[in-house]
């Protein structure tokens, strides 16, 4: 069960790297992802690995921590909330200026021309 | 009844965030008031609570009455007031100049995203635990990331997709390290853990080592070290220029977790890392000063000018932290705060000079309006910010320089300190003779009529506000004695930390 465990936070994270550097949003986002469900994998095996063990210590004998398991519920639902929040913003990106490519020039801050409603309320 | 205070910098924006969504969300003027109330209140609250830890004692807050290291304490400590008090006063000028310039029309929700920034804040520099502060983290990240794309636009909305993914990454991180840390020491509440990393088996200092590691970079990437600084140009360029002056509270979040981490856990006593962190942070820190400071005479525009000089700000404050002595912390917080109202100082006139040229590309464009105003605010500012007398920035660099005196590489350091403060002064004064001095030059023409056609700005509300982030520095600098004195105890206080564990662990 350890080699299987170690050898999946191994691959996915592996996977989730190698994606995160192809700087295009949906390869990136996929590897955000992937990456996620490493770490929670890694969070999970963090309280050590038991089978069919109580959680809490009642009687003498091994028993599984709890503690990761309630971190990882955490840590996947804000890598939930974030991934999806960042597939929207790279969408909206990209349908505002045509391109999903993650490289970005150095160019000057864009600043509005004609001030938003100014004295609406004067 | 004191201690029930201590949630109060979180409940308060937490609470207030909700209200402005749900119930005023169409009415701006409402927003305003209700979040400008808050935001004051959270001035008071935080007063109140430094007042409350000058005494010397650690407050601990038990939620849920669970105590420590079963349940998520909050406490307040000297530290954790001054980053509160540091925070909520930033937060209230930064406000105030929103709303004085309208920021908050240009898009929806600015102010709701604004509290649930400031609760992040406050709670990831009031908690006791280590997932805890990865979960502030995390809600003061997504509240920057709608900040940071605040009323669009093209090139924000490609610099808010690097942000996120950047930080993104950094999270990830993140909770390799804590979970490698709680594999290891089995707790994640930050004085239980200072306990365990003491009593380790030497089969797992290795691990518990790499765990530390791990956050410290996690810390770098908030802090904008090098080589992790990345994410920091192009967001500071590319934010609507007052959430860039909030964003200088952001890189002082990573400072605050390096310095409280790297004292209360694995501190210089520590024999697990021993002078790793510092070994660490000093190289990074005098590249990231040098990189700052090349940046702030290589920039072009002065939103990327100031960026860069808060990149070099950075890395003189780290280069301070990294000695970790009592005397370099008490110089690495005073050079915080005064950097963080300097990089405040100088993102808001960026804002205002950017709203009356159209650009704020360094070229000579005709005369802007309230010109000779906005070029003494940037004087005042850039003096600040290099560094020289009369203001605060000069006694923070005396202090840093004379914290690294006795560390191994110092003249690498006081090189890079001196001579980087040299060049910042060259590359201020030329980007504000740029654009103030040669627009009085004969014969400048306006080739597109951007300048021309630009509508007239408030100045009253935003001027002000800037001045009273000025008057800060200014009362850092007449108040010398006194803050220092304060920052003193703050750092004796992080340096002896049996009396943050033994309140933490309620053994009193």
């Amino acid at each position: 069960m350890e080699f299987v465990v170690a050898s999946s936070v191994g691959l996915l994270t592996a996977a989730g790297v190698y994606l995160m550097l192809r700087m295009r949003t949906f390869p990136v986002v996929v590897g955000l992802a992937l990456l996620a469900y490493a770490v929670n994998v890694f969070l999970f095996a963090s309280g050590r690995l038991t089978l069919n063990q109580p959680p809490v210590q009642i009687y003498e004998g091994p028993w599984s921590d709890p503690l990761p398991q309630a971190l990882a519920l955490t840590a996947i639902v804000i890598a939930f909330g974030m991934t999806a929040f960042t597939v929207i913003l790279a969408l909206v990106s990209f349908l505002t200026s045509g391109s999903d490519s993650l490289d970005m020039e150095n160019s000057d801050p864009a600043v509005a021309r004609t001030p938003a409603k100014r004295g609406e309320d004067a | 009844m004191m201690s029930h205070w201590i949630v109060a910098p979180i409940i308060l924006p937490s609470l207030m965030a909700p209200l402005l969504v749900l119930v005023a969300r169409h009415d701006i003027g409402l927003q305003r008031v209700l979040s400008l109330a808050a935001t004051a209140a959270l001035v008071v609250i935080s007063l109140m609570l430094a007042v409350a830890a000058a005494s010397g004692t650690v407050e601990v807050y038990e939620l849920g009455n669970w105590p420590a290291p079963f349940g998520i304490v909050m406490v307040l400590d000297r530290l954790s007031a001054l980053m509160l008090v540091m925070t909520a006063l930033l937060a209230l000028a930064v406000q105030v100049y929103v709303v004085g310039t309208d920021w908050d029309r240009r898009g929806a929700h600015f102010h709701a995203l604004y509290q649930f920034q400031l609760m992040g804040l406050t709670g990831a520099m009031l908690t006791g635990d280590l997932f805890n502060l990865f979960v502030f983290f995390e809600v003061l990240l997504i509240a920057s990331y709608g900040l940071m794309v605040h009323g669009g636009g093209k090139a924000r909305l490609r610099a808010g997709v690097q942000y996120v993914i950047f930080n993104l990454a950094g999270s990830t991180l993140f909770v390799f390290a804590l979970a490698t840390l709680y594999g290891v020491t089995g707790t994640l509440n930050m004085a239980d853990m200072a306990e365990r990393a003491h009593e380790l088996p030497e089969a797992d200092v290795a691990l518990l080592r790499t765990g530390a590691a791990m956050l410290l970079v996690v810390f770098a990437v908030k802090g904008a070290l090098l080589p992790v600084h990345f994410w920091l140009p192009n967001t500071y360029v590319h934010a609507p220029a007052p959430v860039a002056a909030l964003f200088a509270i952001m890189t002082k979040v990573g400072a605050y977790s390096i310095i409280r981490v790297y004292t209360l856990i694995f501190g210089p006593e520590a024999e697990v890392t021993g002078t790793m962190p510092g070994d660490w942070i000093m190289p990074a820190a005098v590249l990231t000063l040098i990189v700052g400071m090349v940046g702030v005479l290589a920039g072009g525009n002065l939103a990327r000018v100031v960026a860069f000089a808060a990149i070099g700000s950075m890395g003189t404050m780290f280069a301070a932290v990294a000695v970790f002595t009592p005397e370099s912390t008490l110089a690495a917080l005073y050079y915080m705060v005064h950097s963080t109202f300097a990089a405040a100082v100088l993102f808001l006139i960026v804002d205002m000079v950017q709203s009356r040229r159209g650009t704020c590309a360094l070229g000579v464009l005709p005369p802007i309006a309230q010109t000779g105003l906005i070029a003494s605010l940037f004087f005042a500012g850039a003096i600040a910010m290099a560094g020289m007398p009369p203001l605060s920035g000069f006694l923070g660099k005396l202090l840093v320089l004379d914290a690294v005196r006795d560390h191994g590489g110092v003249a690498w350091v006081w090189a890079a300190i001196l001579i980087g403060s040299l060049i910042a002064i060259v590359g201020l004064a030329r980007a504000g003779s740029q654009l103030f001095w040669k627009p009085h030059a004969e014969g400048i023409t306006d080739p597109d009529g951007t300048v021309a056609a630009m509508a007239s700005q408030p100045v009253g509300v935003p001027v002000a506000s800037i001045m009273a982030l000025l008057g800060l520095i200014v009362v850092m600098t007449l108040g010398a004695g006194p803050v220092t004195g304060y920052m003193q105890d703050t750092a004796g206080q992080l340096f002896d930390t049996s009396v943050y564990i033994n309140a933490v662990m309620g053994r009193n």
